[in-house]
């Protein structure tokens, strides 16, 4: 299968493409339009921090690219929220897949950033059978979208927020998939499968 | 609800995984990847491996190992040692790592924490401290335990987390070593002092140590070396034990 890894000035991109690796699928990590259109799968991975990455993917109008695209697209972590309208960190205006706000976490007695194994409830969608109700995946984040008509599961952690979302070809988790376990490659092979 | 975390901790010498007390009597114990595979298999949460190699020869191993280790393993891990400038964090982070662990270099030259965390984000830094209880004060230590400094426990973990650390992995150096138990009663100011997870270190010997630094220690994870290679309490049963204690875990 022919699977773009969207390439962008975030952290630890290779991890998601040694996830791939792990099921038998070899994926190329570019940032060329045509390949990226091309490819059966895209995924929109992301560590790192909402202003400067909208920024370079604005500058090489891969902002628009991303939102026109056909083909199944997986957006992870910061990818997730960064497929939203709006993101709290730094006020900034994002891609718009999903019609949602991107908050930060409110001042707790839990711990921010939400980093670690936390559960997942309320599933839909292909990635998200029945079986994996409850199943643990790895989360490291300090902005969330809340609970909407687009989550796919969710999970609560001062707030019931989106840990997945869907929309049409559109998907994306909050969570790593590819650091979490064997549910982690579920759900990515669930992806590839669709 | 948010699970609590177990961290086996894999110390590497030559891109080898070693046991030893206190550096000496080192003696390999296998391959590192394999070594945190199984435990990975075995639900560890997450892993760290702490490069103890002096040498420039091995820091080039230990960059291809963690390499490997991204490539093999499907849960997140942290690497350590060694690391005094960003570009020592950014080799490991391209290799794979998810965090680094920073240690004596971060007591030295605090601002590298600003620098690695502006570069890389708070997630991926994980400040480790060593720290011994004497004449009723918390005192850092630097180089393994070796050198103590004029910094206090409480007052470093928040600073560094002030400057961008993400986590904080404290080892009490009283409770290192002895199997009886965690430092509960530091970790618990600690964990109140600070707002992001604090990691226990030193003092497992038996199941019962990881239910009191839980509950009592409010810590968000709990770190141990040897009774995991020794296979003195499996990860499986640790957690059963666990999760018959009602802590929440994976």
């Amino acid at each position: 299968m022919d699977v773009a890894i969207i390439k962008y000035n975030a952290g630890n991109i290779r991890s998601v493409d040694h996830a791939l690796k792990r099921l038998g699928v070899s994926a190329e990590i570019t940032d060329d339009p045509d390949r990226i259109k091309a490819a059966e799968r895209v995924i929109f991975p992301g560590v790192g921090e909402a202003v400067s990455t909208m920024a370079y993917l604005r500058e090489r109008e891969l902002d628009k690219l991303i939102a026109g695209l056909t083909q199944p697209v997986l957006g992870i972590c910061l990818g997730q929220q960064l497929m939203c309208q709006w993101s709290e960190e730094g006020d900034t205006s994002c891609i718009g897949i999903f019609d949602q706000p991107v908050k930060q976490f409110p001042a707790h007695e839990l711990k921010v950033p939400h980093m670690g194994w936390n559960s997942l409830d309320r599933l839909s969608g292909e990635l998200f059978p029945e079986s994996l109700l409850g199943s643990y995946v790895y989360f490291v984040h300090s902005y969330y979208v809340p609970e909407c008509e687009d989550s796919a599961a969710v999970c609560n952690y001062i707030v019931p927020f989106s840990a997945a979302m869907q929309k049409g070809n559109f998907y994306a988790t909050q969570f790593h998939p590819e650091k979490s376990g064997g549910p982690g490659q579920e759900i990515l092979s669930n992806f590839l499968k669709l | 609800m948010l699970a609590k975390r177990i961290i086996p901790c894999l110390d590497i010498r030559n891109g080898m995984t070693v046991k030893g007390i206190n550096f000496e009597n080192v003696v390999d114990v296998g391959d590192p990847v394999e070594l945190g595979a199984k435990y990975a298999q075995e639900g560890a949460d997450e892993l760290v491996y702490l490069d103890i190699t002096a040498t420039h020869e091995g820091r080039k191993l230990f960059a291809d190992l963690v390499g490997r280790i991204a490539e093999h393993l499907n849960i997140p891990f942290t690497v350590g040692g060694g690391i005094n400038h960003v570009s020592d964090a950014g080799i490991l982070l391209s290799a794979g790592a998810d965090k680094v662990s920073i240690n004596s270099s971060a007591v030295r030259d605090p601002d590298l924490l600003d620098r690695i965390a502006g570069g890389f984000g708070n997630q991926f830094v994980v400040v480790a401290i060593d720290a011994q209880f004497k004449d009723e004060k918390w005192t850092v230590f630097v180089n393994g335990g070796r050198i103590p400094t004029d910094k206090e426990l409480f007052s470093w973990a928040h600073e560094a987390q002030e400057r961008g650390a993400g986590e904080i992995l404290f080892t009490s150096m009283n409770h290192d070593g002895t199997k009886d138990g965690y430092a509960c009663e530091a970790l618990k100011t600690l964990s109140e002092k600070l707002s992001i997870p604090v990691i226990a270190s030193g003092g497992a010997g038996k199941e019962d140590h990881f239910v009191e630094v839980f509950q009592e220690g409010k810590a968000d994870a709990a770190l141990a070396a040897s009774i995991f290679h020794y296979n003195e309490i499996p990860i499986p049963e640790l957690k059963s034990y666990l999760k018959q204690n009602h802590i929440n875990i994976r």
